[in-house]
């Protein structure tokens, strides 16, 4: 029997980026916020500090930091006539857990979404005709506007201190930035990071074909740095252990190094650990939200009353607890009808690996030290001759060398023994990688729903994916594999690696975290699981956000944006919600 | 690398010193002459009863044995003798046996990694496609226990009785490759699948921090000039195509030797 708990005005699940945002805007309206975190607690000091966590094999190898599979995974299949089986160990993605989420391991690549990329679908439509887009993509606008983002964007840019060089300031076209972005407000409060030897060779070369490189936006601090709410950050030391580790220095953007400080101090916040939210509760309407029912690590189920329930948990948990709770009619894929795990979509990836004469000490760096050109990315090139629809950007960053996972071989290396150790000592400190980083579109055959077969630790059914990319986006990959390909030939290596993106998608291989849509936001209630607002449109008291609310992935990593809808979602619920509950759209 | 002896001694008299040197890298005499192989020696030590082969050394340097935590002794010679061919070495170029890797992956196979214990492992089972990724029932240890029994046993039938750590060196690439090529049959799984986890895990060993048992010395890291986990690179990101030179550390300072227990 569940305990009952006291109430509270409202009830976060998860506490990474979106809670922690929400919980600090929320709570200066003097409502009482609850966060429920299924992972552990984490501090900088101890459990970042530099003494141990630069642990290569402890932290990136076996996931120190991340999801563990046995508490919480998925079932994976390509296709609709396979069976599904269970994602048993990460490898593809990897979501975090504990206080401060996949905030704390990431790596800091803060992108604003261009303003095509909200309204995709008209855009389309409208430079390209309709018959431009395959019959079974489902892609659709987002129901909000850069325009109206563009505050949100800024304010969780200048919560980070993030690091890059305006190209775009109110239209205004400034030299050094990204000349494709959308337009500021103002510039980023930090200058760019020092440049790395492979930021200036791909600069050079990208330059020579005529692109337009630029600093990627860094939220790892170039300066020393105090945020609007008073924290204090540390300048980046370019340790080069960001992606997969808390950093230690106060340099890298999350919850911890941002918000917490001044969060945790509020009387009318508060927060607990080892909390495993099974069920949004619904009243017998099932228009409204009673509150949730969780589970601490003992199994001791309790009942938790809020007047407004916000999922911020990962995209994939969020999507599950609105599955498993009846909120929203779950997607059907051969009708393709219902909305609920619909519009699943995910990130393509590849790379070029570059092999060269200079020593480029490659363990210098930091997460988000890149340099990128944005040439190809959604919509800034003409796709008329191309026939696809999206892009992504090229990039060459220089996180790190860890010696496990961040070492380049040249083609037709030996896969062991002494041509492996041979090429090792020539090539780790004299290669470099660029990326590409591309959209994913959605379509009607890559959904989320439950496993008819698998269960999780509380008999609940798993999560299902189905997923593979659609062919737009392999041809898309390859055109910008392609783009990178010349990229790295201007580098004048001696020689370079294609490892283009191979059909079908695998959750193998690691790739991206940028898991996306399954609650996806709209104007229209029969394509989307909230209104623009981030509200269910079933049950209002109940709002879900994340990147989960895509409706389909751009070019870029995800954190940009999914912070600026934290914004968004968290001035809605301030200015509106507060005052008047109820749909904040009607249906 | 350090150099406690710098004498030659002769082949057949230097086997116990050599031996000692085995379990203490850093004693290595680094300009001795390459009459002894590794190789050969390696062979040699492990011929030699377990209880002769490392305690009798005199070396004041010398370390005791370590204890094993999961492999039985003829499964360590296995461990042993293919993880000195996925990445061989001799004294002067410490390969996966100088580094330590068979201590490392004894040490993961009986913790938290060797269990599974982060992973989901309930049924129902199915083998699944290759994007579903690993789907067998047996943990890394388990598969382990299996596939070196299985191997063993494979070589004895076609190599006069004698286990994977007694073939030649050719030979032993050999069923390496085969392994790799699923051209050996397993019992349980696919021998794939054990090669590549296999070989996964003696590139962590050779590559992860010293603490975990590998890497000793910083062997794997001084190949490849990785100078460890370092805090602060301020001054030298801009100090582009200067070589760093700041000897390695590690997370437990600049004993590569040191391990957590």
């Amino acid at each position: 029997m569940a305990k009952r708990l006291k109430p509270v005005d409202v009830v976060l699940v998860g506490f990474g980026w979106t809670a922690s945002i929400i919980a600090q805007e929320l709570t200066e309206e003097g409502v009482q916020v609850l966060a429920l975190e299924r992972g552990m607690d984490r501090a900088t000091v101890p459990d970042f500090a530099t003494t141990h966590i630069q642990d290569e094999l402890k932290y990136a190898v076996r996931g120190g930091l991340f999801q563990a599979p046995v508490r919480e995974t998925l079932s994976f299949r390509n296709t609709r006539d396979q069976t599904a089986l269970p994602m048993r160990n990460l490898g593809s993605f990897r979501p975090g857990a504990g206080v401060g989420g996949a905030g704390v391991h990431w790596n800091g690549q803060t992108w604003r979404f261009l303003p095509d990329d909200f309204v995709l679908r008209s855009h389309v439509e409208e430079r390209y005709g309709a018959g431009f887009i395959p019959e079974d993509l489902t892609i659709q606008d987002w129901g909000v506007t850069y325009e109206e983002l563009e505050p949100c964007f800024d304010r969780f840019e200048y919560l980070c201190g993030v690091s890059g060089k305006a190209g775009n300031l109110e239209g205004a076209r400034q030299t050094e930035g990204n000349p494709f972005e959308g337009a500021r407000s103002r510039d980023y409060p930090l200058p760019p990071l020092e440049r790395s030897i492979g930021s200036l060779m791909f600069d050079k070369a990208a330059r020579e074909l005529g692109y337009h490189p630029f600093a990627a936006p860094a939220a790892n601090t170039s300066r020393p740095y105090k945020n609007p709410l008073g924290v204090q950050m540390g300048q980046c030391t370019y340790c080069g252990f960001c992606e997969w580790f808390g950093c230690g220095n106060y340099s890298k953007a999350s919850p911890q190094s941002t918000i917490l400080p001044v969060l945790l101090k509020k009387d009318n916040f508060s927060y607990r650990t080892g909390c495993d939210v099974t069920r949004v509760l619904l009243d017998n309407t099932g228009k409204k939200a009673r509150g949730v029912l969780y589970r601490d690590l003992q199994g001791q189920e309790y009942e938790q009353s809020a007047q407004l329930v916000i999922l911020c948990a990962f995209a994939h948990h969020n999507v599950h607890l609105l599955l498993l709770s009846g909120i929203g009619t779950p997607y059907d894929p051969a009708s393709g009808t219902g909305v609920t795990g619909r519009n699943y979509a995910y990130q393509i990836t590849s790379s070029v690996e570059v092999f060269v004469d200079e020593l480029i000490n490659p363990y210098m760096g930091a997460g988000a030290l890149g340099q990128a050109i944005d040439d190809f990315n959604t919509d800034n090139f003409d796709h008329g001759p191309e026939g696809f629809i999206g892009g992504g950007y090229i990039a060459l960053w220089t996180t790190g060398g860890r010696p496990i996972l961040q070492h380049h071989l040249p083609k037709d290396t030996p896969k062991w023994g002494a041509g492996w150790k041979k090429a090792m000592a020539e090539n780790y400190l004299k290669s470099v990688s660029i990326s590409t980083h591309g959209s994913v579109v959605s379509h009607r055959q890559a959904y989320l729903d439950l496993d008819p077969t698998y269960k999780d630790i509380y008999g609940d059914p798993l999560l299902r994916m189905t997923f593979d990319f659609h062919d737009n986006d392999y041809r898309m990959s390859d055109f910008l594999t392609g783009k990178a390909e010349g990229v790295a030939k201007a580098m004048k290596p001696r020689s370079i690696n294609v490892k283009g993106r191979k059909k079908p998608y695998s959750i193998v291989p690691y790739q991206t975290t940028h898991n996306t849509g399954g609650a996806v936001m709209g104007d229209d209630p029969r394509t989307s699981v909230v209104n623009r607002y981030l509200q269910s449109w079933d049950v209002p008291n109940v709002f879900v956000v994340g990147a989960c609310n895509f409706p389909q992935n751009a070019g870029y990593n995800p954190t940009g944006t999914v912070g600026a809808l934290a914004y968004w979602a968290a001035d809605a619920i301030r200015g509106m919600y507060l005052k008047n509950p109820g749909p904040l759209v009607q249906a | 690398m350090t150099t406690a002896n710098k004498s030659p001694g002769a082949a057949a008299g230097n086997l116990l010193s050599r031996a000692c040197a085995a379990a203490s890298p850093s004693t290595w005499p680094s300009g001795a002459p390459d009459f002894f192989s590794r190789r050969r020696f390696v062979q040699a030590a492990l011929a030699l009863p377990a209880v002769l082969a490392l305690p009798a050394c005199s070396n004041e340097t010398q370390r005791p044995a370590l204890a094993r935590t999961f492999f039985s002794a003829d499964e360590y010679r296995f461990i042993q003798a293919a993880t000195a061919r996925l990445i061989p070495g001799d004294d002067k170029d410490p390969g996966a046996l100088e580094a330590g890797v068979p201590v490392f992956i004894d040490r993961q196979l009986s913790g938290p990694y060797g269990r599974a214990d982060r992973w989901y492992m309930e049924g129902p089972w199915a083998a699944g496609s290759d994007q579903q990724g690993y789907q067998l029932e047996e943990t890394p240890a388990q598969l382990y226990r299996k596939a070196i029994a299985g191997v063993d046993a494979y070589c004895r039938e076609r190599h006069d009785g004698k286990p994977y750590a007694e073939l030649s060196p050719e030979d032993q690439d050999q069923v390496l490759h085969d392994l790799d090529e699923n051209k050996i049959e397993l019992e349980d799984f696919p021998a794939q699948a054990f090669f590549s986890v296999l070989w996964q895990n003696t590139q962590e060993g050779f590559l992860s921090d010293p603490m975990y048992g590998g890497n000793r010395d910083f062997a794997g890291w001084k190949l490849i000039g990785f100078p460890g986990p370092r805090y602060n690179y301020v001054d030298e990101i801009t100090r582009y195509g200067d070589p760093y030179t700041m000897p390695p550390v590690g997370l437990l300072g600049r004993d590569g030797t040191r391990m957590r227990s």
